[in-house]
């Protein structure tokens, strides 16, 4: 049977993320100290970017969605930097 | 793929710009998700934070294997749909139609696993309230990572929802309307919308299951 690119492109990707959900699993397991957390967030960013370029399509996609998506994660980091800068410092004397 | 010959609505000047403007407005509305779902994810981030060991505590007690054939499965409905949308441009009807029932069937799958994994921890009184019981001293902060839990999951899951019920409604178009399976901007949609899920599970699944597992 022949097999258009799209098809083992998908299948590639599928597999490519069950392996990287075994791994994640696996990992949580040994101890890293705190990198279990970042090793964990890390496979999760990996995944987002497969699903990202092979299912989403991004690359194909044009630059005005591209400052969409941007834009989303520019104000969540925003977000994030703002409240950590609190959060993490009321410790500090 | 501009097709000048489809229909389009007169405030546009022809399909294709209907088209990009509709995946832009999809996008955006992405763009906000990720907002929405960030806000809990800061809440998470600044409760962890403060109380990791009751955290850990309270991970410990989630059900991982529920949690990772969950993954599993949403992991393999979003192949599913991309090949959804790849049968909706190629015009493939009974492909599309199949697809989009097996991706709903996926969804329907992650939610009935969902249920039963909210009514063992019900039982176990991890539902935060009146009735919630956890061992000292981590009872009040392991309370907080459930309250988040349930938030959170029960967010997703309402997403998770929408998605089947719009998958669904699709496949049954696809299979009984010619209108359906000239236009495929909606089927694409729809597949970023529930990538979209598919990625904040990614996400939700090792701050959930996975906190300190190994001690």
């Amino acid at each position: 049977m022949n097999r258009e690119p799209a098809t083992n492109r998908f299948l590639f990707t599928a597999g490519a993320l069950l392996g990287l959900l075994a791994l994640t699993v696996g990992a949580a397991y040994v101890n890293l100290g705190p990198f279990n957390t970042i090793a964990a967030l890390t496979i999760s960013a990996a995944k987002t970017v497969l699903i990202l370029v092979f299912f989403m399509e991004i690359r194909e996609r044009s630059p005005v969605i591209w400052v969409a998506l941007a834009t989303g994660f520019f104000f969540f980091g925003i977000m994030f930097a703002l409240a950590m800068s609190d959060f993490l410092t009321r410790g500090w004397k | 793929m501009p097709d000048s010959t489809l229909a389009h609505a007169p405030q546009f000047d022809d399909a294709s710009q209907q088209r990009e403007s509709a995946t832009f407005g999809m996008w955006i509305f992405l763009a906000t998700e990720i907002l929405f779902f960030g806000a809990m994810f800061l809440g998470y981030t600044a409760y962890r934070l403060a109380y990791p060991a009751a955290f850990a505590a309270a991970s410990r007690h989630t059900l991982l294997a529920f949690g990772a054939t969950n993954t599993a499965v949403l992991l393999i409905s979003s192949a599913t749909m991309a090949f959804a949308v790849r049968a909706a441009r190629e015009k493939r009807r009974t492909a599309l139609t199949v697809r989009l029932l097996l991706t709903a069937a996926l969804g329907v799958l992650f939610l009935c696993i969902k249920g039963f994994e909210y009514a063992r921890e019900i039982s176990e009184h991890l539902l935060p309230g009146a009735s919630f019981q956890f061992d000292q001293p981590y009872a009040s902060h392991a309370e907080m990572f459930f309250y988040l839990y349930f938030l959170m999951t029960g967010v997703h899951a309402l997403h998770v929802t929408i998605g089947v019920v719009l998958i669904a409604i699709s496949g049954f178009r696809a299979w009984r309307t010619d209108a359906f399976m000239r236009n495929d901007t909606a089927v694409d949609l729809l597949g970023l919308y529930w990538h979209f899920v598919d990625i904040i599970w990614v996400f939700l699944f090792p701050l959930i299951y996975l906190v300190e597992r190994h001690s």
